[in-house]
């Protein structure tokens, strides 16, 4: 059943137009969307018409442990529209950083939100759950970041996971993982929970989910790690405009050399493009304007789950757990061949020594043989 | 001098290996080798320098691409010797890398006692491999199953062509991504190295100290095993019973 109050909200259409945007921006809006969507031509009018009828979603946007990159990112995708409109018109109830509100009052928004709108409303999180020490280390409002989680986590519609400290905890989930930072889907149970990993994630990326939710009223198609597959089924790698020199197995082997000033491929100095799963490379960032690797710097596999811990920055090569973090696999493995060959060595001697009599016997019986055979 | 005799051993010719055997045995040591080699360079490509334009270039592409076949056949190689382990005769049955009875850790431990801790007793001389060599090539299907998964798990999200590859997609998903999954594809390539380095010399190993053809038998398939053996034809230790 349909919230009522959902239903009495104004649409997006008629939100645009009282924010002063003609149609034709209107109209650009959709088309830009649904490209980042992936949508086909013909599927513009879906977006148009979506935006037009639909009545605008309730949001909820919290705020734990972060760097608020996330929503600066947000405010920055390329459309003013996305900006302008998708955040202050998709009706943000309630976002600690962006809303004029505080205090008591804004509490008392999200409250009237969240039974206005229950099961109706989206929420948006940014920023991981400390679940350590009960929850000290992330209060809002005498509460801790798991209480509010989950108490606008009930009425919920859908949750989006915004950046990768709510995908996947990010930096401070990083070893030794001091407050437990702990991601949104390990701790709702029962939702669906979107992930948008990145640090931060793309603008265009964050408001192309949103938008798609809106037109389809649904969540978009997921993979097997619950991000959109629209943004997340490409490896940077595979769209990166310095492929043909990987495949040419050409590289920058130090960041001043010559190969890096005729911007050669960054393999070699710890891009990780080959293992990341992001739209970098075609959405770019800042109005794409450009994206890491364009600048010369390798990928840092923001996107991925555990990067910090799982790769060096400028290093393809990791450190092999157990082992002190300067030792790479191939060092432990060479030491490991050394030692083998020792023992082996050490067994050739020993066979020699134990086991005299079987040789000895074995070779005499040979020789036997021999003369008795004539030449 | 003695003019003592020694015991002069009748020998008789034994089809150890069968021609599936070794052709499974030598495919996969090309192919492996194959696979490390083009594996090191992947990982850590070589700066080569050359006057040739970039676009004439397609080093890493064909070092890949060869990576990826030698894939294939590694794989396929592999399914077929895990049908081998059922169809092939005795010394090639699953049931001497797995251990299924108490035999199979005796026979273990009695390998243990003569040929690693090198006691002094009664020598062990199995026809086919002993229990310790099973449960080791036992490990290393499993080192096999992992390095297919984590390879073609890799590859999966790259390969635009058939159904096969797709299979695999969920392989990174289990590893929370594709950065710590090459890494386990690579830590685990060690194991090979290891594996091969060890392997080549207990092959010497036995020859030297059982003189039966131990070093030519994966190229014939025969052995050459006493009349004795035959005499008592005690059931070997981990045989399958047929
Ligand atoms: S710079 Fe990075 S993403 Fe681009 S081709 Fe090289 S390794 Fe791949
Ligand atoms: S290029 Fe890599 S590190 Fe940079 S933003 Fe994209 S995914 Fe993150």
């Amino acid at each position: 059943m349909k919230n009522e109050a959902v239903q009495q909200n104004p649409t997006y259409l008629e939100e645009f137009k009282r924010k002063g945007y003609s149609r034709k921006d209107f109209l650009k809006f959709c088309t830009l969307m649904a490209a980042y969507l992936g949508l086909e031509n013909s599927s513009v009018g879906q977006v148009v018409r979506a935006m037009s009828s639909k009545p605008r979603l309730p949001v909820i946007w919290l705020h734990f442990q972060e760097c608020t990159c996330c929503s600066e990112s947000f405010i920055r995708s390329s459309h003013p529209i996305v900006a302008d409109v998708l955040l202050d018109q998709i009706s943000l109830d309630y976002t600690e950083t962006l809303m004029a509100a505080s205090g008591f009052q804004a509490e008392e928004a999200m409250k009237n939100t969240m039974t206005k709108y229950k099961g109706e409303y989206i929420l948006c999180v940014e920023g991981s759950v400390p679940t350590a020490a009960d929850g000290v280390y992330c209060m809002i409002g005498g509460k801790t970041s798991l209480q509010i989680l989950e108490e606008a986590a009930e009425g919920a519609k859908a949750i989006i996971a915004w950046g990768s400290c709510a995908s996947n905890g990010c930096v401070q989930a990083a070893r030794p993982n001091p407050t437990s930072a702990t991601p949104i889907h390990k701790l709702v149970k029962g939702k669906p929970v979107i992930k948008v990993p990145g640090c931060p994630p793309i603008g265009e990326v964050m408001a192309g989910v949103i938008v798609h939710v809106v037109t389809f009223g649904r969540l978009p198609e997921l993979d097997g790690l619950g991000r959109p597959k629209a943004f997340y089924s490409k490896r940077v790698h595979d769209t990166c405009y310095r492929r043909p020199y990987y495949d040419a197995g050409l590289y920058v082997e130090s960041f001043d050399d010559d190969n890096a000033k005729k911007g050669y491929c960054l393999y070699k100095v710890g891009c990780k493009g080959p293992s990341t799963y992001n739209a970098c490379a075609v959405t770019k960032w800042n109005n794409g304007t450009s994206f890491p690797i364009q600048s010369g710097h390798g990928c840092f596999g923001c996107s991925e789950e555990n990067y910090w811990d799982n790769g060096r920055i400028y290093e393809r090569a990791s450190a092999f757990p157990g082992f002190g973090i300067e030792s790479t696999a191939d060092t432990v493995g060479k030491v490991a061949l050394g030692v083998t060959a020792g023992a082996l060595a050490a067994h050739a001697i020993m066979t020699n020594v134990r086991k005299k009599k079987l040789i000895r016997n074995l070779e005499k019986e040979g020789k036997e043989s021999e003369h008795e055979l004539k030449g | 001098m003695t003019t003592e005799k020694t015991t002069v051993h009748k020998l008789r010719r034994v089809y150890v290996w069968e021609k599936p055997v070794r052709l499974y045995h030598w495919l996969n040591a090309f192919v492996i080798i194959v696979l490390i080699a083009t594996g090191f360079y992947i990982a850590n490509p070589l700066a080569i320098q050359s006057g040739q334009e970039p676009s004439q270039r397609f080093v890493m592409g064909w070092v890949r691409l060869i990576h990826f076949i030698a894939a294939y056949v590694f794989f396929f190689n592999f399914l077929f010797r895990i049908y081998w382990g059922f169809a092939g005769n005795k010394y090639s049955n699953w049931k001497q890398f797995v251990p299924t009875s108490k035999k199979f850790f005796k026979e273990m431990w009695h390998v243990f006692k003569m040929d690693i801790l090198m006691l002094r007793g009664k020598e062990h001389m199995s026809v086919g491999h002993n229990a310790m060599a099973g449960l080791i090539y036992f490990f290393t299907f499993i080192a096999f199953l992992v390095q297919c998964l984590t390879g073609f798990g890799l590859y999966a999200s790259m390969s635009t062509s058939w159904w096969f590859p797709k299979m695999f997609a969920w392989v990174p998903y289990m590893f929370g991504g594709d950065i710590f999954l090459r890494q386990v594809h690579h830590w685990t390539m060690w194991f090979f190295i290891l594996f091969a380095v060890v392997h080549v010399y207990l092959v010497f190993y036995h020859d030297y100290v059982e003189g039966r053809g131990e070093m030519s038998s994966m190229g014939g398939g025969w052995k050459f095993i006493e009349e004795d053996v035959f005499k008592h034809n005690k059931e070997l230790p981990n045989a399958p019973k047929s």
